[in-house]
């Protein structure tokens, strides 16, 4: 267990490895100038050779590629070319932010989702499982940034509960609470809705096995048998599904900051697009992208954990 | 059973189950409406007419702001907005479908190739955990940072997304049946391995992919509208879902009903395919019934 996971590990770094050389050849290959970019829109030809020559743009691509591993090896995510600040200091002070909103909406998921999901498989063909599948169905089918808006429009126009946008207190004090109620219902209701589809399949292929069978002819109280036998192994698609969902959160957190004008590290990316800041765009991509491998790799350390049978060399 | 009596079949029980039906019949509904457009509204969807911005439809009969013809009102640059819906639903479900349908594709082959064969596991989820390292919105970001902004280039990001997902859960369920008795039944009974994919596999991973279709047509049609709503998808002014819900933001309080017309239209749509899907695969999978 241990040596697999020293091996993930090693592996994680050859794929960041991997990932920054795609991030560094897409940007690369990116149509625009980013000397021309640096140097601003009133500089003459003259100026922009000479930013060029300063960021290192003439040399080869591998020269600039292996300087630009270098510095991130130490930690240095590059300058922005439009505020020629460090990237990292920019991103830092977001990143909270972003988190902080993506933590909120996987616990309202978790919290709303899973056991919604096993109410409908005990309910099986019931009026509860029906209505639950139904509006289930509705949650995965609504848009993020239109629940955002829809929500907007009803709680802070209509009702004047919530504030409107902007966040910057974490999730569990009071001003935190109600900054990050509306974004991370809006960000979290299609996991949210997953999760109850998942587990209530999950959970019924799991209640139709022979242990279950077993477990309740051996006289076990339903609530056990639900409980402690079914849910371990009915858990095993949710928490891959968890891992998709994250992902899905962090990437659906750039459209709900755009929403409620949340200043996270997806709003800099998108500012960073539209701004042509090549150098930014590859520096927060990158940094997703970390940290979404790192919940993979958990992910995976987790299937060994609940389910056994699942062997790893 | 041969796979053309088995699809009929699956078809006729589908059109049983009176929810599932009246899903396809509004699907049909929706797609003679978008394909036929021109038939059925009579004004441009680009047509800018800057004296009629922002005239709401018919739930305001009663003020006398409505425009004739223009049952659901006017946009900010005056233009129809059942005009631009329809319009606009062409280029949403052509992109749904097309980026859906290579997704699935690419998926379900890496999925049960790297579940089935631990020598391609690592190489093959590896390559998904890269392409999965850019989630959703973001791998579409890079490919639109790269290539420029079109719907051709938003097709090419959306099919890449889904492909990852589809692996990686794919391989999540074959790993769970390789392990099941039945396959080392089929396996000393002298079966090779593409016969065991092909006929035992795949035939039992079918729910889950069914289940993760049904999520992942919801999925493109969605994305699409997300890229536009961003504006990194449809440009403007050729009229999409999303980017009609994106160019009303603006105008939210003066006119929710811009926000609200093409939301409704994405989550029917939707909602239609996810029941369809639901309703199969409660015909298609075995174990999930008595």
């Amino acid at each position: 267990m241990g040596k697999y996971i020293l091996k993930r590990i090693c592996i994680m770094i050859l794929m960041l490895i991997g990932m920054s050389f795609i991030v560094f050849a897409s940007m690369y290959l990116a149509p625009g100038d980013p000397a021309e970019i640096a140097a601003g829109p009133s500089a003459t030809a003259e100026e922009i050779e000479i930013m060029r020559a300063y960021l290192g743009l003439d040399k080869p691509f591998w020269t600039q590629y292996i300087s630009y591993l270098t510095n991130l090896l130490h930690g240095n995510l590059g300058t922005s070319l439009i505020t020629r600040q460090p990237i990292w200091s920019e991103l830092s002070i977001r990143i909270p932010n972003t988190l902080n909103l993506a933590v909120a909406a996987m616990i309202f998921a978790c919290v709303l989702g899973i056991p919604l999901g096993i109410i409908a498989a005990i309910n099986k063909d019931t009026a509860v499982d029906n209505a639950l599948t139904t509006l289930s169905l509705f949650g995965i089918s609504v848009p993020n940034f239109w629940l955002g808006s829809i929500l907007i429009l009803f709680f802070c126009v209509k009702l004047g509960v919530f504030p409107t946008g902007g966040m910057d207190h974490y999730f569990w004090t009071a001003i935190g609470f109600s900054q990050v109620f509306l974004p991370a219902m809006s960000l979290g209701m299609q996991s949210a809705a997953s999760f109850t589809r998942i587990g209530r399949s999950s959970m019924l292929d799991v209640l139709q096995s022979d242990y279950v069978r077993t477990a309740r002819a051996k006289g076990l109280r339903e609530k056990a048998v639900v409980l402690i036998h079914a849910l371990k192994n009915a858990l095993i698609p949710i928490v891959t599904q968890m891992g998709t969902s994250f992902g899905g959160l962090l990437s659906g957190a750039i459209v709900t900051e755009q929403v409620f004008a949340i200043n996270g590290i997806g709003s800099y990316l998108i500012n960073a697009i539209n701004q042509r800041n090549y150098t930014a765009v590859q520096g927060t991509v990158l940094l997703i992208a970390a940290m979404f491998i790192s919940i993979n790799l958990i992910v995976d350390l987790l299937y060994c954990v609940i389910d056994p049978r699942i062997k790893y060399e | 059973m041969n796979q053309e009596s088995f699809f009929r079949s699956s078809v006729r029980k589908l059109l049983k189950n009176k929810l599932a039906t009246v899903c396809f019949i509004i699907v049909v509904i929706e797609l003679i409406l978008v394909i036929g457009a021109p038939l059925f509204t009579s004004f441009d969807p680009n047509e800018v007419s800057v004296m009629n911005r922002l005239r709401p439809g018919f739930w305001a009969e009663s003020t006398g702001k409505v425009l004739e013809g223009h049952w659901l009102g006017t946009d900010e640059m005056g233009r129809d907005v059942w005009s631009r819906l329809l319009y606009g639903g062409r280029v949403s479900l052509a992109v749904g479908f097309i980026s859906m349908t290579i997704g699935i594709t690419i998926g379900t082959v890496f999925g049960m190739l790297a579940g089935f064969y631990k020598r391609l596991d690592n190489i093959i989820m590896r390559l998904m955990d890269i392409l999965f390292t850019f989630p959703g919105v973001l791998l579409a970001l890079l490919i639109v940072a790269m290539l420029g902004v079109s719907t051709v280039n938003a097709t090419i990001a959306i099919s890449l997304w889904s492909v990852p997902s589809f692996a990686r859960m794919i391989r999540g369920r074959v790993l769970q049946i390789k392990e099941e008795e039945y396959i080392l039944a089929i396996r000393s009974l002298g079966a090779g391995d593409i016969w065991i994919l092909s006929r035992h596999v795949l035939k039992n991973a079918l729910p889950t992919i069914i289940v993760i279709a049904t999520m992942r047509i919801a999925g493109s049609i969605m994305s699409i509208a997300t890229l536009s709503y961003l504006g990194l998808g449809v440009p403007a002014p050729t009229a999409e879902w999303g980017g009609m819900i994106s160019s009303a933001k603006t105008f939210m309080y003066a006119a929710p009903y811009l926000i609200i017309i093409p939301g409704i239209a994405v989550v029917i749509t939707v909602v239609c395919f996810n029941i369809l899907g639901d309703k199969l695969r409660d015909i298609l999978d075995p174990g999930l019934k008595d």
